[in-house]
Parts: C-alpha cells; sequence; structure tokens
C-alpha cells in the first residue's frame, strides 16, 4: 500500500518532462496510474471480502508511537476502488479536456497528489498518518479550486474551502491527539481491535465535538456547507472527482472509521441524524435556486452528502447497507453528471441550463450518458440508484421516534435533486435546439469514453445487484458497525411502501419541475436576513480578522522607531515588575555603604555629565559631556582593579568624540522634534526602567554568590597561560575565539564605515 | 558601594533610554553609547565589586589568592567596549550618510519605504 501511495507522488515529479515529450497524449499516459491503482485494489478484493485485512507498518517516528501504518479494510477497500476507479475516468477525461489551458502540466501535478492523499486518507492505520494526508487533501483541493488564479472569484473560493476545511483539521487533530490520549493508541485497528468503551471518558464529549467539526467542514455539513459550491469554480474534472465523488466524502468516511469506537450514544447517533437531515433538505431546497449546471449539481451533492451523514446516524444494519449502495451509486452518477456538464460547456461554451436545449441530435453519445446518470440519480429502476434510494427509504421508516417527519424531509429533498436532475440530465439534451451561434459537434472519445462508462457501470450494479454488492455491504458494516450483515439485496421488492413511496418522489420532483419557475419566483421574493445565511458570518468573520490584524500591524508595526522601542520596554517592565514586586522579596538586599569621597565626586560628576547630555541644545556640549561620562567609568574601572579595562576606555572614548566631531561639525543647531507630553511619556517610561534596573543591581549584589570560574583562572593562567594579567590571557588564550569572533565584527564595521563613506548616491541613475 | 552603582547604573539606563525614544539621529547615537555604558557597569558589578586588587598573578608566584577583582567579567566588558565602538562608529558614519541623503536629523524621515498604506 505504501508503494501504491507513493507511487503516485514519484509520478507526480516526472509530469513536467512527461509534458516536454507530448502535451496531447499526456493525458492518456497518465491515466494508467490511477487505472494500475485500480487493478491493484481490485486484485486485492477477493482477499479483503474474505475477510482478510491487509497490514502494512513503517516505522517513522518509534520514539512517538508514529508509525506509517496502513490498513485496508472494507470501507478502505470500498472508497480506494472509487477513488482510483473514477481516478482513470477523470484523468483521461481532463487529457482532452484542459487541452485550452495554460498549465495544464500543473493541473496533473496537483490532482496526482490530490489522489495519492486521499488513498493515504482512507488506507492510514495511525491517527498521524491520516492527519497529514487529510491536511494534504486540504491543500491540493485548495490549488485545484484556486486553478483559475486569474479570477478573484477562484481565488476567494479557493480560499474560503481551505480556511473552512483547514479549521475542522486542526479541530480533527486536537481531537485525535485526545482519542489517543483516551484510548492509549495512535493506531486505528488497534483501537477498533480493543472493543474500547469511551463514552464514561470525560474526554468523550470534546473529542466527538473535534471529530464532528473536523468531519462536517470536510464533508460540507450545515453549517459549513456554503464552500462546496463555491469550490465548483474549479475546473470541472475537479469538480467531479473532489468535490463531489471522493475528497468531500473523506469527513464522512473518518464519521464511518471511527463509529465503532465512539458510536452508540445519544450525543453521536442524534447528531449525526439532525445534522444530516437539516443538510439534506437544506442542500436540495437551495438547489433549485440554480441555472448554472454545476451549481445545480453541487447543491444535489450537499444533499446526498447529508444522507450519508443521515444513514450513519441511523446506525442500524439496513442504514449501513444503504450507506454503502448509495456512496457507490452516488459517486458512479455524481461524476458522470458532473463530466457531462463539463462536455457541454467543453462544446458549446455555456453552462447556463436555460440557454441549453435541442443537444441529443448533436452530442448523441454524450446525451445517452447523461439520460442514464440521471436515471440512476432520479432513483428509477432499474438503476443503482434506484436501490439505494429504496434502501434508504426504507432505513428511516425503520425509526421509531421521527421517522415519519424524516421521511417526509428525505422525500422533498430527493424531489428537489428530480428537479435538478431533470434540469441538468434532460432539459440540455430534449425540445428544440436552441442556437448558440457555434458549431457543435459530439465531444472526443476521452471524453465521452470514461463517463458512459460509468453510467452503463450505474445501469449494470442496478441489474445484478446481489452480485456486486453482498460482500462488499458485508465487510463495510464489519468495518462501520463491527459485524456483519446478512442482508440480501434486490432490485426489485414487489409493490410495497418503499416503491410507493419513490413513485411519490418522481412525481413530485416531475411537478416541481414544470411549475420550478413560479416557485423560484417566489423563493426569490423571500428575503432571507443576512444573519441567517452562515456564509454571512464566514465573510463577517474573516472580515474582522483582517481588520484586527491591520490594526494590529499598524499599532505594532507603525515605521516609528520609537514607538518599537517603547513596546519591547512596556513588555519587559510589566515582565521585570511582575518578578520584582511579586516573587522578590526587598528584605533581603543589604546595603553597602563603604563609600569614599572620590567615589561621591566621581559619582555626582557621571550624574550631571548625563543630565547635560540630555538637556543640552548644543551637539558639541552633548559629546564634550558623553565624553566625560566615558571618562568617569572608566576611573571607575580603575577604582575597582580592572586597569585593561580603563585602558581601553580611554582609547574608545578618545576615538569615538573625535570621529563625532568630524561629523556633526558642519551640522545645523540641534532642533527639538517631540512634544511636551511626548517628552514627558518617555522621561516616565525611562525613569521606569532606571528604577527596575536599580533594584536589579541591589537585589544580585546582596545574594551570596560565588565563581569557581574566577579562582580557575587564577590557578591556570599562569601555569597554562604563561601570563600574569589573567584579563589578558584570557581574551588571548583562553577564549581566543571569542576575541576572534570580536575582531571579525570590528572588521566587518570598519568595511561598512569605508562602503558608506565611499558610496556614491544618484551616479549610477 | 553597591548603592553607588546601582545610582550610576539606573542613571546611566533612564538616560540612554530617553535618547533612544528621541527623534534626533545624534540624540539616538548618545542614547546607545549609554546603554552600552551602563549595560557594561551592570555586568562588572554583578561580578562583585573588588577595590584596587587587580587580577595579576605577582612576580615569582604561580597563582594569585583571595581577594582580587574577578577577570572574566572584565574579559567579557572588554569585548563588549571594542564591540560597542565598532556600532558606535558604523551608526555615526551611518548617520552622515542618511543626514546626506535625507537632508534631515529627524528619524520619522526615515520610515517612508515600509509605510503602510492607510
Amino acid at each position: 500500500m505504501l508503494i501504491a501511495i507513493f507511487s503516485a507522488f514519484v509520478v507526480a515529479v516526472f509530469v513536467q518532462p512527461l509534458f516536454k515529450f507530448s502535451k496531447k497524449r499526456a493525458g492518456a499516459i497518465l491515466s494508467l496510474l490511477p487505472l494500475m491503482l485500480f487493478l491493484y485494489f481490485a486484485y486485492n478484493t477477493s482477499a479483503v471480502l474474505s475477510g482478510q485485512l491487509q497490514f502494512e507498518t513503517y516505522e517513522w517516528i518509534p520514539s512517538l508511537g508514529i508509525h506509517i501504518a496502513f490498513v485496508m479494510d472494507g470501507i478502505g477497500l470500498l472508497f480506494s476502488l472509487i477513488i482510483t476507479g473514477i481516478g482513470t475516468v477523470i484523468f483521461l477525461y481532463a487529457g482532452s479536456y484542459m487541452q485550452d489551458y495554460k498549465y495544464m502540466n500543473r493541473f496533473y501535478i496537483y490532482i496526482i497528489i490530490f489522489m495519492a492523499s486521499m488513498l493515504g486518507v482512507v488506507l492510514s492505520d495511525n491517527f498521524l498518518v491520516l492527519f497529514v494526508f487529510w491536511e494534504l487533501t486540504s491543500i491540493s483541493s485548495y490549488l485545484l479550486i484556486g486553478f483559475n488564479h486569474h479570477k478573484e472569484e477562484s481565488r476567494y473560493s479557493a480560499l474560503q474551502a481551505l480556511l473552512i476545511t483547514g479549521t475542522g483539521g486542526l479541530a480533527l487533530l486536537a481531537g485525535l491527539i485526545l482519542l489517543s490520549i483516551a484510548s492509549g493508541t495512535f493506531s486505528v485497528s488497534e483501537l477498533l481491535a480493543s472493543g474500547i468503551d469511551l463514552s464514561d471518558s470525560e474526554l468523550y464529549v470534546p473529542i466527538v465535538i473535534l471529530i464532528f467539526l473536523g468531519a462536517f467542514t470536510k464533508s460540507a455539513q450545515f453549517p459549513f456547507h456554503f464552500w462546496l459550491p463555491n469550490a465548483m469554480t474549479a475546473p470541472t474534472p475537479v469538480s467531479a472527482y473532489l468535490h463531489s465523488a471522493t475528497m468531500v466524502k473523506a469527513g464522512i468516511f473518518l464519521l464511518a472509521r471511527f463509529n465503532p469506537v465512539l458510536g452508540g450514544t445519544e450525543l453521536w447517533q442524534d447528531t449525526l441524524l439532525i445534522v444530516g437531515t437539516v443538510t439534506m433538505v437544506i442542500g436540495g431546497a437551495l438547489s433549485i435556486k440554480q441555472s448554472d449546471l454545476k451549481k445545480l449539481l453541487a447543491y444535489t451533492t450537499v444533499s446526498v452528502l447529508g444522507t450519508l451523514t443521515m444513514l450513519i446516524g441511523i446506525g442500524t444494519e439496513l442504514a449501513i447497507k444503504a450507506f454503502t449502495i448509495y456512496l457507490i451509486a452516488h459517486a458512479l452518477y455524481k461524476a458522470t453528471l458532473f463530466l457531462v456538464s463539463g462536455t457541454i460547456d467543453h462544446e458549446t461554451g455555456t453552462r447556463n441550463v436555460d440557454k441549453l436545449s435541442g443537444l441529443r441530435t448533436f452530442m448523441p453519445i454524450t446525451a445517452i450518458t447523461a439520460i442514464l446518470a440521471s436515471l440512476s440519480k432520479m432513483g428509477i429502476i432499474p438503476l443503482v440508484g434506484f436501490v439505494g434510494k429504496e434502501t434508504v427509504y426504507a432505513s428511516i421508516l425503520e425509526l421509531s421516534d421521527f421517522g415519519t417527519i424524516i421521511i417526509f424531509l428525505a422525500i422533498l429533498a430527493n424531489a428537489f435533486i428530480v428537479v435538478v436532475t431533470l434540469l441538468v440530465g434532460f432539459k440540455p439534451f430534449l425540445g428544440k435546439f436552441k442556437d448558440l451561434q457555434r458549431k457543435i459537434h459530439e465531444a472526443p472519445f476521452a471524453m465521452w469514453a470514461g463517463p458512459l462508462i460509468l453510467a452503463v457501470l450505474g445501469l449494470l450494479f442496478g441489474l445484478i445487484p446481489q452480485y456486486i454488492f453482498a460482500s462488499l455491504i458485508d465487510q463495510t458494516a464489519l468495518s462501520i458497525i463491527s459485524k456483519t450483515i446478512a442482508l440480501k439485496v434486490k432490485l426489485w421488492h414487489g409493490f410495497n411502501t418503499i416503491f410507493f413511496l419513490s413513485v411519490l418522489t418522481v412525481a413530485m420532483g416531475i411537478l416541481l419541475f414544470y411549475f420550478r419557475i413560479k416557485i423560484f419566483s417566489i423563493l426569490i421574493s423571500i428575503k432571507f436576513v443576512p444573519y441567517f445565511k452562515p456564509s454571512f458570518w464566514y465573510d463577517y468573520i474573516l472580515k474582522g480578522v483582517m481588520t484586527t490584524a491591520r490594526a494590529q500591524t499598524l499599532l505594532l508595526q507603525n515605521g516609528y522607531l520609537r514607538y518599537y522601542i517603547i513596546f519591547i520596554l512596556l513588555t519587559f517592565l510589566t515582565l521585570s515588575g511582575y518578578v520584582l514586586f511579586v516573587h522578590e522579596s526587598f528584605d533581603t538586599i543589604s546595603l553597602d555603604l563603604h563609600i569614599t569621597f572620590y567615589e561621591i565626586a566621581l559619582s555626582i560628576l557621571i550624574i550631571v555629565a548625563v543630565g547635560i547630555t540630555i538637556h543640552s541644545k548644543s551637539r558639541l556640549t552633548a559629546v564634550t559631556a558623553i565624553g566625560i561620562v566615558g571618562f568617569s567609568i572608566g576611573i571607575v574601572f580603575i577604582i575597582y582593579g580592572a586597569p585593561d579595562l580603563a585602558l581601553t576606555q580611554f582609547a574608545i572614548e578618545i576615538l569615538t568624540v573625535i570621529l563625532f566631531v568630524l561629523v556633526i561639525y558642519k551640522l545645523p543647531r540641534y532642533l527639538r522634534f517631540s512634544s511636551l507630553s511626548g517628552r514627558i511619556r518617555d522621561l516616565i517610561i525611562a525613569s521606569a526602567v532606571g528604577v527596575t534596573m536599580f533594584f536589579v543591581v541591589l537585589l544580585i549584589t546582596s545574594a551570596e554568590m560565588s565563581s569557581e570560574l574566577k579562582q580557575f583562572f587564577a590557578d591556570v593562567s599562569m601555569p597554562d597561560g604563561k601570563g600574569r594579567n589573567i584579563v589578558n590571557v584570557i581574551l588571548v588564550d583562553f577564549r581566543a575565539f571569542d576575541t576572534m569572533g570580536e575582531l571579525v565584527v570590528l572588521a566587518i564595521a570598519a568595511l561598512g564605515v569605508y562602503a558608506l563613506l565611499k558610496l556614491k548616491l544618484g551616479n549610477g541613475k | 558601594m553597591n548603592l553607588m552603582m546601582a545610582v550610576l547604573v539606573a542613571v546611566l539606563y533612564t538616560g540612554g533610554i530617553y535618547m533612544i525614544l528621541r527623534r534626533s539621529m545624534v540624540k539616538v547615537i548618545l542614547g546607545l553609547i549609554f546603554l552600552g555604558h551602563a549595560a557594561n557597569l551592570l555586568i562588572f558589578t554583578i561580578g562583585n565589586l573588588t577595590k584596587g586588587k587587580p587580577a595579576f598573578v605577582p612576580e615569582g608566584m604561580l597563582s594569585l589568592d583571595e581577594p582580587f577583582a574577578d577577570p572574566l567579567p572584565q574579559a567579557l566588558i572588554l569585548t563588549a567596549i571594542v564591540i560597542g565602538f565598532g556600532v558606535q562608529a558604523f551608526a555615526i558614519i551611518l548617520f552622515k550618510r542618511a543626514y546626506k541623503t535625507v537632508g534631515s536629523d529627524d528619524i520619522d524621515q526615515l520610515n517612508h519605504t515600509d509605510e503602510l498604506d492607510r
């Protein structure tokens, strides 16, 4: 499995040279990758379906219990087959569809990375590896949604998708870490095998909420549904692949994956049931307001994702059966319809459903494909969509509470889906042809072959469901609810309640379709208060973050040196003030008052000179005064046994003063720039720092301290360093590298000075 | 004498910080010099002051006995003084250059290139 996933990443590296070789054939060649992976997974099918799980483990960070571990069980295999199978069709289709795009090579790199990451998500056996792949799918989704990055709409949608799924991803990471704390393992299969009951753990509620956040954002559940329709700005193959067949189902996959451990509680089941139902209805209701083919489909995807969530919420054997069939059925017909809408767009230049009709004579194969997929989507016998919808209804009817309400809502949502299907799958092809001012013909082979295969599979799976689904449902159920189920799958159950409900759904849908213009105008006339729209809150929060960031940047990075310094000083004052006045006691201070007369005189000299430097209106006076300060400090060094320091200080002081005088000699008089209040503010801050440092010095000097190094240097400098002046021995011997560094700094400063003096501005312009 | 050193350190820090908060570039450089002095004196004081006993090994002896001034802070300060001079020299020449280019001693005239649009 590792080789399967990483081979895709390796292929991504070679996309660029392949495109150099042949842009025309690159898509077809690259579609061999998902095809081979599909065959690999298909080859493993019989083993997995007979109950042999496949494990692979490679050490990554063993000290943290993180291994690159993979497991292929029923649900993992189901998703892998969908990812690689649909992937083959998409890769082939895009090779033709994307020919006119400038950066087709980038498209393939992104989508291969996505496919590999998505396989990683569904096959990971380690929480953190799962998370890494999860985030990789979000990032590749971002890059693909924003593929037409010259359009502002694309960039907005891409960022929206990234922010919403990314925030969910962070919640998921927190949830997974809490889960590993509560269960003591990072391994998915160990967790599932342990049969641990976490519902009594105090971490249970936070774990469930965080994992819900991750799953709901990724799978576009209400109230996070709005990013998915916006993501339709991506090229159509992306919408078909990521945003209907695979990536948006990652959240559902996650819920199914952890259902055996976290499920069974009211919190888990009821939340999923409610959120799923609400999403199902809202997705359906919002869809019929659209006129763009892809947006119509996107809202029905939201509705289907809601249904899948709801089914996990119901959680019965029948519901898991419905989940499996509906998942496959949806992947088959929705990817097909997306690709068909892409074909229509490609050949006619528009995706506006109001402008399209009568295309059947020009595009017969696409028309057949579209109608087959549409019949499946509407749930018409004998297609697989019919089997799916029947089992969904059957599992809802099993519910004791709310069963009636939910079945009503489900029929309503499915009636909306029927409307959308009539609009997308039938209307463009039937009726009288409207002239679109361009020559229309059938799409090339690469663009009709894949969708046709998917549509035919939808018919085949519907005709013989018992051979396709039986063992797959068995193993998927083992993954989701930890037990196998022996339910028969049949196409025809007879004229029962459920069949009646199916007929009712389609009838309602057709009725709604004919009155859609009226319903549409009513829906338009209802002006929603913006506060009810989740997307309003997204924009509101995003704007708030931007405004705050801007205000904070303008405050902290305002371009004025003194404010930067003031912020640093205030931070220092707060922290050191806290330590000084809360943690330290001033009782420990012992004052040493052995001060001689000349020390007092020297101190007064320094203080006065500092005062003159600050107050002086003449630069020359200020420089003279600072010279006095420097020389006085040199004398302090002499008094306390540091003649080397004094010598250096004197030499440096002379140089500084000379340099200063040379430079400032020709300048005009000082100007006083700052206001009185500014000066008072600065004086208060400066004094506060001074007082803090005063207490710091007193506290440190009062503490008993002895330095071992002091005696060490005294003992070894003569025997080892051959020098009597210990300070010098330290500098040139024990810390010679330090001195070397100091010389380098000086040399760099000297070079800088030389360069600044020689620099002639304005000559080269 | 720790009281005296504490007062000197405090005065130098106060003066230095007040000066680097000015708008005049010359004053900022003077402030930097004060801060350098303040830090040197701080390190010097922390290393236990010893009056009139430099760290010299007397003639004919192999090691030195207490009391004597701690040589390690002195070595560190010596490095700091020299580096401080390097910084000062560079700052003074940079100031000269900036004054030639901008034509003003005002540090607020130097923030145009990275000013945020507002």
